[in-house]
């Protein structure tokens, strides 16, 4: 039975993690991912609409910075959704999975809206916008710290406690709106204190989102040093490893879990306030517009890398922005723009497979 | 002498160029612009008659592709007031905006581009931002009630011929209405078809229910089936997509549509939909911008002028007689011998006449205005609709 001796050759691919990576290369992967998803793009663009890719492109372009004043919008909102992933990081970090940035922002935006309404000809215009600082840390804060509370002592699950608090949220704006509502019967809130301009973050040299940027600017560098040289930044960095260690190394998890998240809430409360009264000047339950969700998705693509937060941000508001202008001018509907932006996010994130891992071909001589 | 002349000619000139900035510029029919704000986009009945609206306008004056800028799906948010701020740094001299909510956003951009004109559809506050200066803010509706009303007289023929065939006694001809939001517009909406049925089938009523959205197409449906299931044996509509004549084709109930030619869904039940035609205002108002003359702060007008019409009838569901008894009906409007809201024809409070009602005072008092020559100046001091009373027979709940 000495049969035949049969030799077969086959590929086999094997994924290796990768111990390290260097700069160059990783940003080269980056670098492709981004091109290969502009390239995507075009050929489902021409696929779509039939028109040139690159005339498209230039339409995304000229829409995001095409003015002045499509620039300052992508400024402003770059700076927002910046904001809240800077929010987010001491939480993530801490690997408490807060996906209620909507929420802490509403409420953030409720306080401001409320300031605005109540108090807007009462006060004077010096002491309204420290006002409408404080309160919205303190509305974003109170609704960091409930599911925080629960965490901290029940150990409850903090993804769905945080997302049912956006659900909250929701709720009681649209249960203001009824009592803020104008004109009547609109069910929306409309422009807040148009003639006076009470709670408006003013002008400063003659820009209008001046401090809008100014706020992010200074959260965004306070909470890096916050992060990487103080003690508690340490702190919530080794819960967030092992929460065990760090009860053996003395540290309060409870503590760290309620203080962090009080943190991260006041955050993205504050950021509700920039939305309010720095931008929208309005209230409705699409005041967060799903920001505190693309806002994960940027402070983990960044891995909570500040100045890649800066990049990303920018970079999606810019597709955003770009996109609307495609849609106008090309007679694309808003559900074009979401498919770009899917397109861009689905390679920018699967290339990090290709940062962690690298695929190594070889031949496998098989006997039978 | 010289500095005599010099000062004589600076004055002159200065009178001049005042002059010249009072009066409204007038655009060359090639430089005119229009930007155009749509809260949803060509799937949506409203929105595709107002974009057919500008289609109307665009191949009346002559004016190419590049002249229009139309944004979609524009929320009633911000955004609306930063499409509006991008349309007027896009060089448009003139801006419309569709939706309800849009209005104190799209005004908001008004105020700081004073040379350029901004027009928002079914909104109200165009009046009140004039009379505190601005001279650039307009309101614009069709007296769509009018058509509303024709189509309830076919309504009525339908609940007539059911109560003949003996499929309904005369006290179950129960109407469902599908309302959007309990606002000024559907009110005003659901009376006047109401009337209109009533006017031939006397035992007529009505339920109405809201779906607190303009479109959303599975909740219409839901509704308009919960309104069958509480035994109304007709249905029609003020919300913006084709659900409810979906339900009623499904369950072989008559219905009236809005906007759209509810045929292609419902080709056995659908009797007719009031529409509005949004072409005639766009037309006037861009050929004022061109003839640099001023627009009406607020502008309405109705049948007569083609702002608002009704779909043929679709005489398979119709009752027979339908077609010509609605042209009558539509001659009687038009020539101003039946009026919509005529207060001997309905009731409210109870049994109370409007102008009883109104004597008495209270929440009634506020339309004494509107009340003279017995009937009820529907879109007359305004362009939206005001009248928001709930009448006798109609049973609305929030």
């Amino acid at each position: 039975m000495n049969g035949s001796h049969k030799q077969k050759d086959r590929l086999v691919i094997h994924m290796i993690k990768r111990d390290t990576i260097s700069k160059p290369k990783e940003w080269g992967i980056r670098l492709i991912a981004v091109l290969l998803s502009l390239i995507v793009c075009a050929v489902v663009i021409y696929l779509i609409t039939r028109q040139n890719p690159a005339e498209v492109y230039s339409g995304i372009i000229d829409g995001a910075i095409g003015t002045k004043r499509r620039a300052w919008v992508t400024v402003r909102e770059s700076v927002l959704l910046l904001i809240i992933a800077v929010g987010l990081v001491p939480a993530y970090r801490m690997r408490f999975w807060n996906i209620g940035a909507e929420g802490q922002i509403l409420m953030g935006g409720a306080a401001t809206a409320a300031i605005m309404i109540y108090l807007g000809d009462k006060l004077p215009k010096s002491a309204i916008l420290p006002l409408i600082i404080v309160s919205s840390l303190a509305a974003g804060m109170i609704w960091g710290l409930i599911p925080a509370i629960f965490k901290a002592h029940f150990n409850t699950n903090e993804t769905l406690f945080t997302l049912m608090m956006n659900y909250t949220a929701m709720q009681l704006i649209t249960y203001f709106i009824v009592y803020w509502e104008n004109p009547k019967g609109s069910n929306t809130v409309g422009v807040i204190n148009p003639a006076t301009k009470a709670g408006w973050f003013p002008k400063v040299f003659g820009m209008d989102y001046f401090l809008n940027v100014l706020i992010v600017v200074i959260v965004t560098v306070v909470m890096t040093v916050y992060m990487k040289y103080t003690r508690q930044g340490y702190e919530l960095a080794v819960v967030g490893e092992s929460a065990n260690t760090a009860r053996y190394a003395g540290i309060n998890v409870r503590k760290v879990i309620i203080r962090t998240m009080m943190i991260s809430g006041a955050i993205c409360g504050l950021a509700g306030a920039i939305i309010v009264s720095g931008a929208s000047h309005t209230i409705s339950t699409s005041t967060a517009g799903g920001r505190g969700f693309t806002a994960i998705i940027v402070a983990w693509m960044s891995k909570f890398n500040p100045l890649t937060m800066i990049i990303v941000s920018v970079f999606l508001v810019f597709m955003q922005q770009g996109s609307i202008q495609i849609a106008t001018q090309f007679g694309l509907n808003e559900n074009a723009s979401s498919i770009i932006t899917g397109i861009l996010l689905f390679f920018l994130i699967g290339c990090e497979f290709f940062v962690n891992y690298s695929l190594v071909v070889y031949r496998e001589r098989k006997e039978d | 002498m010289n500095r005599k002349f010099i000062s004589l000619t600076l004055s002159a000139a200065m009178a001049v160029s005042m002059f010249s900035a009072a009066a409204v510029q007038a655009v060359d029919v090639s430089e005119v612009k229009v930007g155009v704000i749509y809260v949803g986009d060509e799937n949506e009945g409203y929105t595709a008659s107002h974009m057919k609206g500008i289609q109307e306008m665009k191949e009346a004056l002559g004016l190419s592709d590049d002249q229009i800028i139309e944004k979609t799906q524009i929320p009633e948010d911000e955004s609306c007031y930063d499409a509006a701020v991008d349309l007027a740094e896009s060089g448009c001299n003139i801006i419309f905006a569709t939706s309800f909510g849009h209005e104190s956003y799209l005004f908001q951009a008004a105020a700081e581009y004073d040379d350029i004109q901004f027009a928002h559809a079914t909104g109200t506050q165009a009046a009140a931002y004039t009379e505190a200066g601005s001279t650039n803010v307009h309101n614009y509706f069709t007296a769509i009630h009018e058509a509303r009303y024709v189509a309830g007289v076919a309504a009525g023929m339908k609940l007539n011929e059911m109560i003949e065939n003996g499929d309904i006694k005369e006290d179950e001809a129960k109407i469902g209405y599908v309302g959007a939001f309990p606002y000024a517009e559907v009110i005003s909406g659901f009376s006047s078809f109401y009337l209109g049925a009533k006017s031939v089938c006397p035992t007529a009523t009505m339920e109405v229910q809201y779906t607190q959205s303009w479109a959303d197409m599975a909740k219409e449906q839901e509704t308009a089936k919960k309104l069958i299931s509480d035994n109304c044996v007709l249905i029609s509509q003020h919300a913006d997509t084709t659900g409810a004549p979906s339900a009623c084709q499904e369950l072989g109930v008559p219905c009236v549509g809005y906007n759209i030619d509810m045929t292609a869904v419902a080709p056995d039940v659908a009797i007719t939909s009031p529409s509005n035609s949004w072409g005639p205002y766009y037309t006037e108002a861009v050929q004022c911008i061109i003839d640099g003359t001023e627009i009406p702060v607020d502008w309405c007008k109705g049948l007569i002028d083609g702002s608002c019409y009704i779909f043929p009838v679709n005489e398979k569901a119709a009752a027979p007689g339908t077609t010509e008894k609605l042209a009558e009906v539509e001659e009687q409007i038009k020539s101003g011998e039946l009026k919509v809201y005529d207060t001997s024809t309905f009731t409210v409070d109870g049994g109370k006449t409007l102008e009883e009602a109104i004597e008495e005072g209270g929440d009634f008092a506020q339309y004494a205005d509107y009340v003279s020559d017995g009937y009820f100046h529907e879109s007359e001091f305004r362009s939206a609709p005001a009248f928001a009373m709930t009448i006798d027979g109609i049973d609305s709940q929030e």
